[in-house]
C-alpha cells in the first residue's frame, strides 16, 4: 500500500522518508501545499517557514544519502504554538504587543528537539493572546476555524496547534496547557493532545503566562504520535527551573504493549459529572465501557480546585504583563485586557491562600491514586461553540461560554497531572474529548490505555472529508 | 451597616492607584466586572478552612 501523504501519521511518514519511499523535501512540499490550500479556511498559521523547512527538509535528503541516521522524526513536517521561540524570527505569543520585540536568538528547548529528531518546522500557529483563553478568537490575528464545522471554534488557547493537525495541514504540533490550552482544543478538534506532568517536559524558549500551571505538549492524530514526541521531548532543561530530573517514561514501548489486565480504572465523579451537556459525559462512559470500569471515584473539593487555579492564573499573568498593562493597555486584545488589568488588583492573601489550598488538594488526590491508576473525565462540558458565541444554555441555565469551557481541564493541570486528551468522533456531530489521568509522572500508563482504546477503534482522529 | 459594605469599584480605584496601574475610563466597568468575578470565585478558596501546617509548595512538585 502507498503512504497517503496528505493522512499519514508522524510515525508512518518518517518511516517512508527513513527508507527512501519519498523524500523529506516531498512530504515538507506536500505539507507547504496543504497550507497554501486550505489555511486561508482554518487560520491556523500566523508564519509560514516555507525558505528554511524546504532548506531543512534537503539537508535530511542528503543526511539519507550519506547513510547517516536523519532521526525518528525524519522528513516530518511540524508547526508550534507562536509562544515557542524560533530563532531569527519574533515570538508573538499572540499579541500585538510582542510583535514590537526583536528575533528570538535561539530556539525553544522542544522546537530544538524536534529539530534534532529530524523534524522540519514549518511554522508557527495562532492562540489566545498571551494564552489567556480556551478560543482563539484573536482580536490581532483573528479566529482559528474548526476543521469539523468552520463555523465553530477550534479551542483554544492552542487553538491553532489542535485545528492544524485535525484539518492535515501537518500531522504534529506542540501547544501549551495552563488550564486546559491543549486539551480543550483537542477535544473541540478531536484529536490527541497531551499535556503531560508539570515540571516533566521544558518551557525554556516559552512565553510563560501562568507559571505555576504552565506545561507544553504535542498535538497528533495517533497514540503512537503522541508517545514518540513526547519520548523525544522528555528530558531535563538547566533553561527550564522547573524541568524534573526523573528517569524518563518509555511511552513508545507502552503505547504498543495493547495489554493493560490489571490496571485500576475508575470514572471521576461528583464535579465531573456535573454542567455538561450529555453527550459529553456519554463520550466518558462510551470509553468507561470500552475498558470496563464502572467504579467512581471523588476528586474532593474540585470546585475549589478550580477556583484556585482561578485566582493564581489571574495573579501571575498579570504580574508577568504588569509594565505593557500600566503604559499600554489599548495595544492588549479586548478579550484579555480587563482580565488582566482586574488580575493585577488580587490581594496577596487570596494569591497564598490559593497556593496553600493546591498543596492540600495534591496531598487528597495523591490518596485517591492509591487506589486507582487511571481516571476517566470529561474534556470539555460540550462540543465546539460557534464562532463569536457568548453564552450557552446547560441545565437550563443561561452561562458565559468562554470560562466555563474549563470546567474539567481547570482541577487537574492545577497540581499538574499527567493528562491525555482522547479524540471521541461522532457520526454527523461535533467530536469530544475523554481526559485520562494518571498519577504525577505516570504519562507512559496513560499512553499504554491509549493505545488500547486507539485499537479497538472507541478513539479515532481522522482527517476530516474535505470540506 | 453601609459602611461595611464592600465595593469592588471603589477598591479598584483604589488599589490600582496603590500598585501605580492607570485604568483608562473606558476599561474601568470591564476591570470592576472581572475583579467582581474574581471575588466570586476567591472566596470558594478563602472559606475553606485549611490545616495550619499546610504550605505553599516552594518548589512545585506534583
Amino acid at each position: 500500500m502507498t503512504l497517503d501523504l496528505n493522512r499519514a501519521d508522524a510515525v508512518s511518514l518518517a518511516a517512508a522518508v527513513r527508507t527512501g519511499q519519498v523524500s523529506a523535501k516531498d512530504a515538507v512540499s506536500a505539507a507547504l501545499n496543504r497550507i497554501a490550500a486550505r489555511d486561508k479556511a482554518l487560520n491556523c498559521f500566523t508564519s509560514v517557514t516555507a525558505d528554511t523547512a524546504l532548506a531543512a527538509a534537503e539537508e535530511i535528503d542528503r543526511k539519507i544519502a550519506r547513510g547517516e541516521d536523519p532521526g525518528p522524526l525524519a522528513g516530518v513536517p511540524v508547526a508550534v504554538k507562536n509562544l515557542f521561540d524560533i530563532a531569527g524570527t519574533t515570538t508573538l505569543a499572540g499579541s500585538k504587543i510582542n510583535a514590537e520585540k526583536p528575533p528570538a536568538t535561539q530556539d525553544a528547548t522542544a522546537v530544538s528537539r524536534l529539530k534534532q529528531a529530524g523534524a522540519v518546522l514549518v511554522g508557527s500557529l495562532n492562540m489566545d493572546e498571551y494564552a489567556y483563553g480556551f478560543v482563539t478568537e484573536n482580536a490581532h490575528y483573528g479566529a482559528t476555524h474548526n476543521p469539523h464545522d468552520l463555523t465553530r471554534i477550534a479551542g483554544g488557547s492552542s487553538g491553532g496547534s489542535a485545528a492544524a493537525v485535525a484539518g492535515g495541514l501537518v500531522p504534529l504540533t506542540l501547544g501549551s496547557d495552563t488550564n486546559g490550552s491543549i486539551r480543550v482544543p483537542a477535544a473541540f478538534c478531536g484529536v490527541y493532545g497531551l499535556k503531560p506532568t508539570y515540571g516533566r517536559l521544558s518551557r525554556a524558549g516559552t512565553v510563560l503566562f501562568a507559571g505555576s500551571f504552565d506545561h507544553i505538549g504535542p498535538f497528533a492524530r495517533s497514540v503512537r504520535d503522541i508517545a514518540t514526541a513526547f519520548d523525544i521531548l522528555q528530558g531535563l532543561d538547566d533553561r527550564d527551573p522547573v524541568c524534573c530530573d526523573r528517569p524518563l517514561a518509555e511511552t513508545q514501548l507502552a503505547s504498543s504493549l495493547q495489554e493493560i489486565a490489571g490496571v485500576r480504572i475508575a470514572i471521576a465523579g461528583d464535579y465531573f459529572t456535573k454542567g455538561a451537556e450529555p453527550a459529553a459525559l456519554e463520550a466518558v462512559e462510551q470509553v468507561a465501557r470500552a475498558l470496563g470500569a464502572t467504579q467512581y471515584v471523588t476528586l474532593p473539593e474540585a470546585h475549589r480546585a478550580r477556583a484556585a487555579a482561578f485566582v493564581i492564573t489571574a495573579c501571575e499573568g498579570a504580574s508577568l504583563h504588569l509594565d505593557d498593562l500600566r503604559s499600554r493597555p489599548q495595544d492588549f486584545d479586548p478579550a484579555t485586557r480587563d482580565r488582566f488589568l482586574a488580575g493585577a488588583l488580587i490581594p496577596a492573601s487570596w494569591y497564598i491562600g490559593a497556593q496553600r489550598f493546591r498543596r492540600w488538594f495534591r496531598d487528597r488526590v495523591r490518596e485517591v491514586f492509591q487506589d486507582v491508576d487511571l481516571i476517566l473525565a470529561p474534556t470539555t462540558p460540550c462540543p465546539a461553540p460557534a464562532i463569536g458565541q457568548q453564552k450557552m444554555i446547560l441545565d437550563g441555565v443561561e452561562i458565559l461560554v468562554r470560562p466555563h469551557l474549563g470546567l474539567f481541564t481547570q482541577p487537574l493541570s492545577f497540581i499538574g497531572l499527567p493528562v491525555l486528551s482522547v479524540p471521541i468522533q461522532r457520526a454527523g456531530a461535533l467530536p469530544l474529548g475523554v481526559q485520562l489521568v494518571a498519577a504525577p509522572y505516570n504519562e507512559a500508563l496513560i499512553l499504554r490505555v491509549a493505545g488500547v482504546l486507539e485499537a479497538m477503534g472507541v478513539v479515532s482522529a481522522p482527517v476530516p472529508v474535505a470540506e | 451597616m453601609s459602611e461595611k459594605t464592600f465595593e469592588p469599584a471603589e477598591y479598584v480605584e483604589q488599589m490600582a492607584r496603590l500598585v501605580d496601574l492607570p485604568l483608562q475610563p473606558e476599561n474601568r466597568a470591564g476591570v470592576v466586572e472581572n475583579f467582581a468575578r474574581i471575588q466570586a470565585v476567591a472566596k470558594l478558596v478563602t472559606e475553606f478552612p485549611l490545616p495550619e501546617e499546610i504550605e505553599v509548595a516552594p518548589v512545585f512538585e506534583p
